[in-house]
């Protein structure tokens, strides 16, 4: 306790360093009063006449990969669909995938001057943000990658650019029923992670009906996620021949080495969360030969190739799922304001009265298919499976 | 009346009192004038449930002297509970506030229950106990609360305990008007926002009276007593173990009441939310306000809420600048030259070596 009194804690600071410790202090008031003066000015006349997009997702921390991607994608979307009648404006925030943070990041962005969310990243943030999003004054959004339902349930103007879970873990059944209907299934999932035992209680659902033999389950959680040993065991004894994982992509990379260092011989499937698993640094990416992913999404595929050129160049990364997503937003975003006749000046609240009948509307011809709307906000999009080949995603 | 207020102490405490109704006239008149971004609108729950959280676990290390690094489980305990209370009297109770009332105080139960029973046999053990046992019972409150699924439908609540992980939303058996509230790993979501500044306010209120009341109470000297000097508390009579068990029950309801603001002001709630780091940044927010320090507390965790979003300008290096400002503020607020200065200008604050004591 004595350390926490303060009464031991005796620094052994000389006048220089009180004097340096404030000079930082007063620097960084500076600093903080330059850009608070600077930003709203800039904002204001620079982008007088662009609408304003923004977006959230976790740039910092364990998720950053996800939120990185949404932001680019969604950057590159708005420079792509600006044209000379309706430019974007676009401004990131980062929310550490925390409820809390994304709706501080969330009102900052209004305090922007923010039009339209294409956001958040991450599945809990935007239900926070959705709830505030669809309180007065509104505002509209679109998420790229949230996927639970509670996201879009009883709020008029929020839309989902992906599947909800219930619908991506109904469609991974039937696609399993279709493709592996023989195999005995081991699911295997996060059970501490939202979009994880989402997509697991629909699959079961879905699986039971269709009658897929599912001989195990094994769960795991976010601090436990080094090694599943354990578990691969336990579903090698129970007879198992096929994984369903719907999970991220870095326990995934796990997984595979696990599997592989067991000499356990077995197929797996995963869901867009696993896109990606290619670019985890120290991967073997020949451990994903023959991988069954069900993302709406390749990198490979020629008739994307316009979009990944140009990501590459400006990010230098191949982008994945999340980027697309984001990308498609933003272009849902571009034609539903001009199926509304809205222009870049439109007041907020305008745009979220008037966006959401536009968005039934509309059909995008993007990047992850052929993209409709239901007046729940939910999407309406064919899956695909895509089997990686020689390191690239097939379609299967 | 004016016998009271010759009472040093009655003064401090009264100019706290005034010091937070005046912070609170202040941001609801600048609000109704639109005056403030809604940054800093959107943030007045939460920073009023951190001030709580402030001002309870002060109590504990800084009064009682006893170090719990599990109070965002308390802060859990009462948020859930809080939530479900909300939520499954949302037919029987329309007025949302009056609502609020009672998941309050249904969390500050739930939450004081939790700490009675961790506090039986630990608070009667010496030493680093308390902040071993706290830390575990974070993680375990975590844990159990991805296990939970509830749901409420005009049967009454139906609770499961998914141990194995292989149970759904579907085995609650609700029936078509039931809702699910808490949904296991998803936590609760899809919950109805009902919380308001003005309860936060009165929260805040209300745990200031209830924790200073206690401090200048017979029952807070003992506290102290013990805090102090253990033998010789014991010496004259004191029970150890009672006065550090009043001390936590009574900051883990206040924790308990703390959470449900919280969890009743965002529509989604994940149990990671109370994770060990939510511990320590309360704790940071007492060490940094000064151990026994009410007012310092109350200034800690309103500044260091807002600091972070604050800082938002320097994007990516937010949280290093945030990190720094913290290093620097513990570094000067130690600083006996600086203390010394101060003592010269304000001769008051003469006592610039003073003992640590409970908010004086």
């Amino acid at each position: 306790m004595s350390c926490l009194t303060g009464k031991s804690f005796n620094p052994v600071v000389n006048r220089r360093g009180v004097i340096a410790g404030l000079a930082g202090m007063g620097v960084m008031g500076l600093l903080a009063g330059c850009s608070d003066e600077g930003a709203p000015a800039g904002s204001g006349s620079g982008d007088a006449a662009a609408f304003k997009i923004g977006t959230i997702g976790p740039l910092t921390g364990a998720n950053a990969s996800y939120g990185t991607s949404v932001c680019n994608g969604a950057e590159l979307g708005c420079k792509d669909f600006s044209t000379d009648e309706l430019a974007f404006a676009f401004k990131s925030e980062d929310d550490v995938a925390d409820g809390e943070k994304s709706v501080n990041a969330f009102n900052s962005l209004a305090d922007w001057g923010m039009q339209a969310l294409v956001g958040p990243t991450t599945t809990g943030a935007s239900i926070a943000v959705a709830e505030v999003a669809n309180s007065d004054p509104q505002i509209f959004m679109i998420t790229p990658s949230a996927s639970a339902p509670d996201v879009t349930a009883d709020k008029t103007c929020v839309f989902q650019a992906c599947f909800n879970d219930p619908n991506q873990g109904a469609n991974a059944a039937k696609k399993l029923a279709e493709m592996f209907g023989d195999e005995k299934f081991v699911v295997f999932y996060n059970s501490g992670d939202t979009y994880s035992s989402g997509i697991r209680d629909a699959f079961m659902e879905k699986a039971e009906e269709l009658k897929l033999e599912i001989v195990d389950e094994e769960t795991f959680k976010d601090d436990s996620q080094t090694s599943f040993t354990t578990q691969l065991t336990k579903a090698k004894d129970k007879g198992a021949t096929m994984i369903f994982a719907p999970i991220y992509y870095t326990p995934a990379s796990v997984l595979l080495a696990n599997a592989k260092d067991m000499g356990y011989d077995v197929k797996m499937m995963g869901c867009d969360g696993m896109d990606g698993i290619l670019g985890v640094e120290g991967f073997d990416t020949s451990l994903a030969e023959g991988l069954y992913l069900m993302t709406p999404f390749s990198a490979d595929d020629p008739k994307n190739e316009e979009f990944v050129t140009a990501y590459k160049d400006a990010y230098g990364e191949t982008p994945d799922q999340f980027a697309a997503d984001a990308y498609d937003s933003v272009h849902a975003v571009a034609l539903a304001l001009a199926e509304a006749g809205l222009a870049a000046d439109a007041d907020p609240t305008e745009v979220a009265e008037a966006l959401p009948e536009a968005m039934t509307k509309i059909t995008v011809e993007g990047l992850t298919g052929t993209l409709t709307w239901n007046d729940k906000g939910e999407v309406e999009k064919d899956p695909m499976v895509y089997v990686i080949q020689d390191g690239k995603y097939v379609a299967a | 009346m004016l016998q009271v207020l010759k009472s040093k102490k009655t003064r401090h405490d009264l100019v706290t009192y005034g010091l937070v109704v005046l912070a609170f006239l202040v941001v609801s008149f600048m609000q109704a004038n639109h005056m403030i971004p809604r940054m800093i609108a959107g943030q007045l729950v939460p920073i009023c449930a951190y001030v709580v959280m402030a001002i309870s676990l002060n109590l504990v290390v800084g009064v009682a002297g006893d170090l719990s690094l599990g109070h965002a489980g308390f802060m859990s305990v009462g948020a859930y509970t809080g939530i479900v209370a909300a939520m499954s009297l949302s037919e029987a109770v329309p007025n949302d506030s009056v609502r609020l009332v009672i998941a309050l105080m249904v969390g500050a139960a739930s939450a004081a229950l939790a700490g009675f029973l961790i506090g039986i046999p630990v608070l009667r053990l010496s030493g680093d106990y308390l902040a071993i046992v706290t830390l575990a019972f974070g993680e375990i409150i975590k844990e159990i609360v991805t296990c939970l699924i509830v749901g409420v439908d005009e049967n009454g609540l139906h609770v499961l305990f998914n141990l194995t992980g292989k149970l759904t939303v579907d085995d609650l058996g609700l029936t078509e008007a039931g809702t699910a509230i808490i949904k296991g790993a998803q936590g609760a979501s899809g919950t109805d926002t009902i919380s308001t500044f003005f309860m936060g306010f009165v929260l805040v209120m209300v745990a200031l009276v209830i924790v200073l009341n206690l401090v200048r109470s017979r029952t807070g000297r003992a506290i102290l007593a013990v805090r102090d000097n253990r033998i010789a508390a014991e010496s004259v009579g004191i029970s150890t173990t009672r006065y550090r068990m009043i001390a936590f029950v009574v900051s883990a309801a206040l924790a308990g009441a703390a959470g449900a603001l919280f969890g009743n002001s965002f529509s989604q709630l994940s149990a990671t939310k109370f994770d060990f780091n939510t511990s320590i940044l309360i704790l940071v927010f007492v060490v940094l306000g000064g151990l026994g320090n009410m007012r310092g507390s109350i200034v800690a965790a309103t500044v260091l809420t807002i600091l972070p979003e604050a800082l938002r300008q320097f994007s990516d290096y937010r949280m290093l600048v945030y990190a720094i400002v913290l290093i620097l503020v513990m570094i000067i607020s130690n600083n006996s030259t600086i203390k010394d200065f101060v003592a010269r200008i304000v001769p008051s604050r003469k006592s610039g070596k003073k003992e640590v004591s409970a908010d004086a």
